[in-house]
Order: C-alpha cells, then sequence, then structure tokens
C-alpha cells in the first residue's frame, strides 16, 4: 500500500472511532443541534421584530445563513477540546507509538467534526423551513451554499486543531476559542445588516470572513433580493472567492502547522 | 560492548527538560527474549527512558536501538516492532474493549479478519470476554489496565515496554500479569519493564537496572544485586531497651560486622555467617539471660535491602510515593 492509502485507512479508522464517541454519548448530538434550533428560534421571535431590514426581504430568510455560519464556526471548536481531552487521556500517546500515519489522527478528528457540522446544519435549515425560511436558488446553488459552510468550518477546525494540541485542557481550549470566535461571529452580518454598525466595526466587518461566509449562503441559497444591495467591499461582492482563499490559506497554514505539534507532542 | 543479539541498546542517554536534566547518561542493553527490570524512584527517570524508546520523546544525547533501528532516525520502523504500555492506561472509554483492541490492530495494519481474531484471543486471555462488549467507561482500573496491555500486545511485537504494568492491580491480577509476561518471555519477546515492586522484578527480570536521579546505580541480577549490599544477619526484636543492650552484647561473638540497634523498634540486626546453625548458637546465647524475645530470624537481603542501600530511601516509600494523588514527582522528593 502507498502512503497515501496507508493515510485514508488510518485516517477512516480514526474518523469512525471519533463517531463511535457520538453514538455513545447521543448528548453530544442533541446539545449540538439543541442549541441552533434554539438560537433560530430565539432570533426569529424574540430579537425578529426589533432588528430593521430593508423591504423585500424576511428576517428568517436573513437570518438562517448567519445561524449556519455561526454554528459550524462554534462546532468546529470541538475539535480543539476533543484531541486536548484525548491528549490528557495518554490516547495520542498510544497513537503516537504505532506505526500508523501521522497526520490520521488529525484528519479522523476534523472529518469526524465535519460529520457532525453537517448533521447539525440539515437540522438547522429543517427547522428554518418551518419558521419562514426558504431557498429560492436551483439546487445546484443550493448545495454550493452548504459547501462553502462546510469547507471554512472545516478549515476552523484544523485551526482549532492545533489550539487543542497547544493548550492540552479542554476547558481552557474551550474558554480561548469563544474569546476568539464570539467577536467573530458577532461583529459579521451574521444577525443584523451590516449598515447598523459604527465605521471602524464595520470595515472590520465587511473584511471577516465570517461576514463573507454568511453573504455567500445568502446569495447561494437565493436569500439576498436584487432589490436589497450588498455593502460595496469586495471581500462581500465576492463572497464565495473571497471565502475561498481564506479557507485556502487557513488549510495551507493550519494543517503543516497542526500535524507539526502533533508529532511532537507528548503527555505532560 | 553490545552484542549482536541485543534487542535494546541504549548508550549515554541524555534529557532535558529546561534546565533539569531528567537523564544524565544512561547506558543499557536488553538481550533478545530476555527481561529487564528498570528499578528506581519516583523521579528516577524510568519513564521518561521508556519514553524514549518508544520514539514519544527525543533524547538530548545518546543514542538508542531497537532491534539495531535507532529511534531517531528510524522511528517508524521502530514503532511496527515495539509494543508500548504507558504508566497511565491509554484506552478510549467510549469504544467497548473489542472496539479499542480492533482499532489499535487496524492501526497496526493488521488488517480487519486478523484484528478481530487477534482481539477475540487477548479478551481471552486476559479475562475480558464477559466485559467486551461494554464500553471501557464502565472497566474497573484492574481491568483497563489489561485492556491497556493487551492493545500493546496486538501485533505481536518483538520488543515490548511496559511501564509499571502492575500497579493498580489487586493480588490475584497481578500474578495473572506475572504468569502472562513469563509465557511471552517464553514465546521469544523481549521485555523493558519498570516496577516498583522488587518482588516483582526479582521474579519477571533476568537482569535489572537501577536507577537514580537519571544515572544508573547499579546493574546485574538479582543475586549480585544482593551480593552487593552483604550477606546475611539475625534479626531480633526485644520487649525493653535494658534488653537490646545486653542481646546486642551476648551476641557480639557470632558478628562478622558491627550489630545495628533500632532503639525505637528495639530491634537488633547482626551481620553473620553460617546460616541456621549460627541462629541456633545465637538462641542459646540469649537463653536464661532474662532478654525477653519478641521475635527473632534469619535474613538474607532482599531487592528492598538493595534499594534501601543503594538510593538512601526505601522502596515503600517510593511506593507510598506513588499511590499518592501526584504522580510526577519533584527530584527533590525522590532525593531527600
Ligand atoms: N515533560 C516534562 N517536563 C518537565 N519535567 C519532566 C517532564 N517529564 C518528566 N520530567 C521530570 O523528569 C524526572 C523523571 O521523570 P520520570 O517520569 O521519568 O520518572 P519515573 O522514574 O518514571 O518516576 P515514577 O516512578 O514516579 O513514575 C522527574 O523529576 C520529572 O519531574
Ligand atoms: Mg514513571
Amino acid at each position: 500500500m502507498s502512503a497515501l492509502s496507508h493515510t485514508l485507512s488510518d485516517s477512516l479508522v480514526i474518523t469512525r472511532r471519533n463517531l463511535i464517541k457520538v453514538k455513545r454519548v447521543p448528548d453530544l448530538i442533541v446539545f449540538a443541534t439543541l442549541s441552533p434550533i434554539m438560537f433560530v428560534l430565539l432570533f426569529r421571535y424574540v430579537f425578529g421584530g426589533a432588528i430593521n431590514l430593508p423591504d423585500g426581504i424576511t428576517y428568517a430568510e436573513f437570518l438562517l445563513p448567519g445561524i449556519f455560519a455561526q454554528t459550524v464556526v462554534f462546532g468546529s471548536t470541538t475539535t480543539g477540546a476533543s484531541i486536548a481531552e484525548d491528549l490528557q487521556k495518554g490516547l495520542i500517546d498510544r497513537f503516537r507509538s504505532l506505526p500508523m500515519s501521522r497526520s490520521a489522527v488529525l484528519i479522523g478528528r476534523t472529518v469526524a467534526d465535519l460529520g457532525l457540522n453537517a448533521i447539525s446544519i440539515l437540522v438547522m435549515a429543517l427547522t428554518g423551513l418551518l419558521v419562514g425560511w426558504r431557498i429560492n436558488s436551483s439546487v445546484p446553488e443550493a448545495i454550493g451554499g452548504f459547501l462553502i459552510l462546510l469547507v471554512f468550518a472545516f478549515a476552523v477546525s484544523w485551526m482549532m486543531a492545533l489550539v487543542g494540541l497547544l493548550v492540552r485542557t479542554p476547558e481552557v481550549v474551550n474558554n480561548a476559542s469563544f474569546i476568539v470566535i464570539f467577536p467573530l461571529t458577532f461583529v459579521a452580518n451574521t444577525f443584523v445588516p451590516l449598515e447598523s454598525f459604527p465605521s471602524v466595526l464595520r470595515t472590520f466587518a465587511e473584511w471577516n470572513p465570517v461576514s463573507t461566509v454568511v453573504q455567500a449562503a445568502r446569495d447561494l441559497f437565493g436569500n439576498q433580493p436584487d432589490s436589497v444591495p450588498v455593502a460595496d467591499a469586495w471581500s462581500l461582492q465576492n463572497p464565495v472567492l473571497y471565502t475561498a482563499i481564506w479557507a485556502v490559506a487557513i488549510l495551507a497554514v493550519f494543517v503543516p502547522l497542526a500535524v507539526r505539534a502533533y508529532l511532537r507532542t507528548a503527555t505532560r | 560492548m553490545p552484542g549482536m543479539s541485543d534487542a535494546v541498546v541504549v548508550e549515554g542517554l541524555v534529557k532535558r527538560f529546561g534546565d533539569f536534566t531528567a537523564l544524565r547518561g544512561v547506558d543499557l542493553t536488553v538481550a533478545q527474549g530476555t527481561v529487564l527490570g528498570l528499578l528506581g524512584p519516583n523521579g528516577a527517570g524510568k519513564t521518561t527512558v521508556v519514553r524514549i524508546l518508544s520514539t514519544l520523546l527525543r533524547a538530548d544525547g545518546g543514542r538508542a536501538e531497537i532491534t539495531g533501528l535507532d529511534v531517531a532516525t528510524q522511528a517508524d520502523q521502530v514503532r511496527a516492532v515495539i509494543g508500548l504500555t504507558g504508566q497511565y492506561a491509554a484506552v478510549d472509554e467510549y469504544l467497548t474493549g473489542e472496539e479499542n483492541l480492533e482499532m489499535v490492530g487496524r492501526l497496526y495494519r493488521l488488517g480487519k479478519k486478523e484484528s478481530r481474531a487477534r482481539a477475540g484471543q487477548l479478551l481471552e486471555r486476559f479475562d475480558l470476554t464477559d466485559a467486551a462488549r461494554r464500553p471501557a467507561k464502565t472497566y474497573s482500573g484492574g481491568m483497563r489496565r489489561r485492556l491497556d496491555i493487551a492493545a500493546s500486545l496486538i501485533a505481536r511485537p518483538q520488543v515490548l515496554f511496559l511501564d509499571e504494568p502492575t500497579t493498580g492491580l489487586d493480588p490475584r491480577s497481578r500474578l495473572g500479569m506475572w504468569e502472562f509476561i513469563a509465557d511471552l518471555v517464553s514465546d521469544g519477546t523481549t521485555i523493558l519493564l519498570t516496577t516498583q515492586y522488587l518482588e516483582e522484578a526479582d521474579r519477571l527480570a533476568d537482569r535489572m537496572v537501577v536507577i537514580d536521579r537519571g544515572a544508573v546505580i547499579a546493574r546485574g541480577t538479582a543475586d549480585e544485586l544482593k551480593a552487593q549490599v552483604g550477606g546475611e544477619r539475625i534479626e531480633l526484636t526485644v520487649g525493653s531497651g535494658e534488653g537490646l543492650a545486653r542481646a546486642a552484647e551476648l551476641l557480639r561473638p557470632l558478628a562478622v560486622d558491627e550489630p545495628q540497634r533500632d532503639e525505637q523498634t528495639r530491634r537488633l540486626t547482626v551481620p553473620v555467617t553460617g546460616g541456621a546453625a549460627t541462629l541456633a548458637q545465637a538462641l542459646q546465647l540469649l537463653e536464661g539471660s532474662g532478654v525477653e524475645l519478641l521475635d527473632v530470624g534469619l535474613r538474607r537481603p532482599d531487592l528492598d535491602d538493595v534499594f534501601l542501600t543503594l538510593t538512601g530511601h526505601s522502596a515503600d516509600a517510593a511506593v507510598d510515593a506513588t499511590a499518592g494523588t501526584t504522580a510526577d514527582a519533584e527530584p527533590a522528593e525522590s532525593t531527600r
């Protein structure tokens, strides 16, 4: 077998192992899907009336792509916590003493978390349909919408993998990542239109990749009516391309860094 | 000089953690198909040696070879021939015992069928068949430990590292583990084992290396080590302080070296030669002397004495320290 097929088969073994945990601890998936459902309902019915949107777009349509993006980005933080947990329990030591592929533990982890994110998007989309969200585009475009969300989340997972390997304590990983992820997902067009931001924050929000993922999803699901203009920033005018560049750049930097950290890491 | 038949060769191993030098030039070899016992008090560097040999840590100096493969430059090949059971059980608690073993088998590239078959054999061997389909979360400490060892054996490694394999096992499981280790050796596996239990080393290890504060302080067979700390002696415990002085005086003619008195425990240790006949003589000398004898016996040195003499602190103290919550003792604790 070639090195590549080794990596693939080892990664599959690890992915399976990670998904078995989800099966054994169903609370994980219950909470991973309950909180987005709660978000959908909360924003739709509690804040929805207070947020001013231009004519021609309903809050449900505006909101859902934002919730999708926020949820998958948060979902990706579990990658870091899970890796820190494996490290604490000595499993990474066990894996590192085996003649297995060097990247398989991290690939298996990020791919399993990608699967979880896919499930939570599905649940949110179904909930969204119940509260008035609609896909107004073609099937390929809609698929593209889901894909860009997942690809971006996958890239964030690799970032979190590195954090997990360096920080080593699951609780600390969670707290540390929330400090970064909260502003990134809130200083964005996730829940409110950018027009309502003060100017400094607004520039940040326009170039924030979370905003562009959301914008890309809105465009691809047909949730951005032509009558409602998007901000002039290049990032928001070309959200798919801009987001893809970010995802590729994150992967290009963080995959090698995380693999290197994995090889050097040892418990204690 | 390392011979051709050495499965493990370690020369001048040095490891630093920041300013602290955990290993200061450790040399050792393990002959093919034999067991080496690595002994030492808490913080001596036993785990550090094992972690370097199993490719988890990189040494800062010296070199180490496993079956002729360099642990630093041929780590991948080394991993294919070794099995590691670390000091703390590394099992995935969410997987069942069976799934744990099959996963490790797959990662050793055994193939699905072979992994399953080996998992079945090992679960049976380690008395885990009944629990095989339960998540490891529900296992007791001893069961986890056994599962962990089973995992390290799944690919029939040529060289096995066992870091305190019986810590936390009950006496029956410990006996079972000893039998199992003996079986492995008779199948030709080479084993490097660290332990806090000298009885365990005495029983399992062909040769021993004692390390303290990162350096080898003694090596040899159990008999050679025992010989280093001297010969047999009579030990007796008496009822009163005056009795102690009186007994010491009476037995002086038998002593080959200065008798030792411990006022607190009222125990007297008299180095002797001549075995049982000397003991009989001693009893005669004490008879009718009015010394109240609570206990008397002839003792040969055991490894505890070796340990005490060599490291200047008792093995029991070391064992007690591991039983506590802080597993990684500071060097200061082990040097006093
Ligand atoms: N990652 C690390 N960073 C700093 N110091 C370390 C590290 N690992 C080990 N040490 C120190 O190196 C010394 C040797 O540790 P090691 O774990 O090898 O001892 P040991 O002989 O296995 O002890 P024990 O019987 O308690 O298991 C100790 O003083 C320990 O504190
Ligand atoms: Mg240790």
